[in-house]
């Protein structure tokens, strides 16, 4: 059952930076997908097209039945709604608790607070820091921190959590624990998670379906897959 | 009331935000109060002189004085000519007995000189209303313009002047008000940029989550309005409290009785309630300028 698709998309900055051509791709609801390739390979691009932060220059995007390219600005906030997104630098507010950076943004759609305090609980148990409601940010590992968010991502039971670069900033070891963590969600929420990566071992270890993008272009798409390498291949 | 709850969130924010960031906030209130206590006394000049004048508007009158020897044939021809201009409003005749009597009322000492003569020395005269202060020196030639009229006597000039120095002070007052309100909009609009960068993240956050644009704004526009307001009121405690007192002081006369001041109540509640309406409007209309200019979603 399709649940992303995309249909001949280019994406063209205004700077004339080519970042994907001619792309299609189907991804399947509850699926675990890598998206991998360098920098400036043009995966970020993906990713922030499934999340409308970024309009293709050409082609269209389904999420979830909502084609997403030509979706009105003020209507974005329609698909954020179920699609939760996960970054490398966390995004977390310092002057909240653990607690409040998780129910922000249920607040901020206006759920009732005895909902909020439900969802932001299950949550925090999902990502097992529920010992830490109290606690600021900076107070938190870098691991705890990205836990911390990835509650945040999940609160409002998203249909899918987009992850970009989740584990860019943390040591191996924490890093294989959050994807861990992002396998027990598409486990047992059921939500399609699409990981932008390129962590070798993660991907290695994990053997889930791999796409490869490489100068805008999608190389290599495999269910179970490793981590793909032209270049070592080439030589 | 998912919007009830949105809204009342919406609103604790922007006053957080406005204590946050508070010496900006504080730079912003001051200047809408210094401008809004201006706004509030061009309002009171400005009421009190439409209010003079208007007073003095309906004393605009012409008295025409007829020679001594004119008789009442005459006296009905030139009554004729009064109908016929259509600037006079109301015209009135007196007698010279007529005026005798008044004298009479007034003073024992006139009567007395006034009965020592042989004759009455007083004049007939027509009392001439004008329909409006720039025709004053129009009628006043016309009605001078006869064999009978021995003098015209009006306020020549000092009424004019009156309304002429009003009118300078109204119109400075209304440029200057304008230019704070400006600098003052800019200086709120400015608070409100600060603010729109400092909660960058939490804006990102917020729009990742799916909150709608209109609710990301709302708390901008709040607080503008919120700044607004705040500067608000002082200049209303400030022109409530020295209306009164000056009214109270004068007794609502300023110099003996030439000028008189337009009574507190209900005047002053409508003068504050415009001020508080500029201000919030002021507020509002500065944060959705920012706003737009720098919230980029």
């Amino acid at each position: 059952m399709k649940f992303i698709e995309l249909k001949n998309v280019y994406k063209v900055y205004q700077n004339g930076v080519t970042a994907l051509v001619d792309t299609n791709l189907t991804i399947g609801k509850g699926e675990f997908v890598f998206i991998i390739g360098n920098s400036g390979s043009g995966k970020s691009s993906l990713v922030k097209l499934l999340y409308r932060e970024e309009r293709p220059t050409k082609g269209e995007v389904y999420v979830g039945g909502i084609n997403v390219a030509k979706l009105r600005n003020s209507s974005v906030y329609k698909l954020r709604r179920k699609i939760g997104v996960v970054f490398q630098d966390f995004k977390l507010l310092p002057k909240l608790t653990v607690y409040e950076n998780v129910a922000f943004g249920l607040e901020s759609i206006g759920t009732k607070s005895d909902e909020i305090r439900t969802k932001v609980l299950k949550a925090l148990e999902h990502v097992g820091l529920k010992d830490k409601v109290r606690a600021f940010p900076n107070q938190l590992s870098g691991g705890e921190q990205q836990r911390v968010c990835i509650a945040r991502a999940i609160v409002n039971n998203p249909k899918v959590l987009i992850c970009d670069e989740p584990t860019g900033d943390l040591d191996p070891g924490l890093s294989l624990e959050i994807v861990k963590l992002l396998e027990t969600i598409n486990k047992e929420l059921k939500t399609t998670i699409i990981m932008a990566t390129h962590d070798k071992q993660i991907v290695d270890k994990m053997k889930k379906r791999v796409i490869a993008i490489e100068n805008g272009v999608v190389v290599y798409d495999q269910e179970k897959g490793k981590y793909y390498e032209s270049d070592k291949s080439n030589n | 009331m998912r919007a009830i709850r949105v809204i009342i969130r919406n609103i604790r924010d922007a006053f957080k935000s406005v204590f946050r960031n508070f010496s900006l906030s504080f730079a912003s209130i001051t200047c809408s109060a210094i401008t809004l206590l201006l706004v509030a006394i061009a309002l009171i000049i400005s009421f009190n002189v439409n209010y003079l004048t208007k007073q003095y508007e309906n004393e605009l009158t012409i008295v025409a004085y007829l020679f001594h020897d004119t008789n009442e044939e005459q006296i009905k021809e030139y009554d004729a000519l009064l109908k016929e201009n259509k600037n006079i409003v109301e015209y009135k005749y007196k007698s010279k007995e007529d005026w005798k009597k008044e004298c009479q009322d007034d003073s024992q000492i006139l009567l007395n000189a006034l009965d020592s003569l042989s004759y009455n020395p007083l004049l007939d005269s027509y009392t001439i209303k004008v329909d409006d202060i720039k025709n004053m020196k129009k009628v006043a030639d016309y009605v001078g313009n006869s064999d009978y009229v021995e003098s015209v006597d009006y306020n020549e000039g000092l009424v004019e002047k009156i309304a002429v120095i009003f009118d300078i002070v109204e119109k400075v007052s209304i440029i200057l008000v304008i230019a704070l309100l400006v600098v003052t909009a800019f200086l709120i609009g400015n608070t409100i940029k600060l603010t729109i960068f400092s909660r960058k993240t939490e804006i990102e956050i917020m729009r990742l989550v799916g909150t709608s644009n209109i609710v990301i704004k709302l708390p901008f526009l709040f607080e503008g309005f919120i700044l607004g307001v705040l500067g608000s009121i002082i200049p209303i405690i400030i022109m409530i409290y020295g209306y009164l007192i000056l009214y109270d002081r004068t007794n609502g006369y300023i110099y003996s009785n030439v000028i008189k001041m337009v009574k507190p109540f209900p005047f002053i509640f409508y003068a504050s309630l415009f001020v508080l309406v500029l201000g919030a409007l002021m507020g509002m209309i500065s944060s959705i300028r920012a706003v737009r200019k720098y919230l980029k979603i």
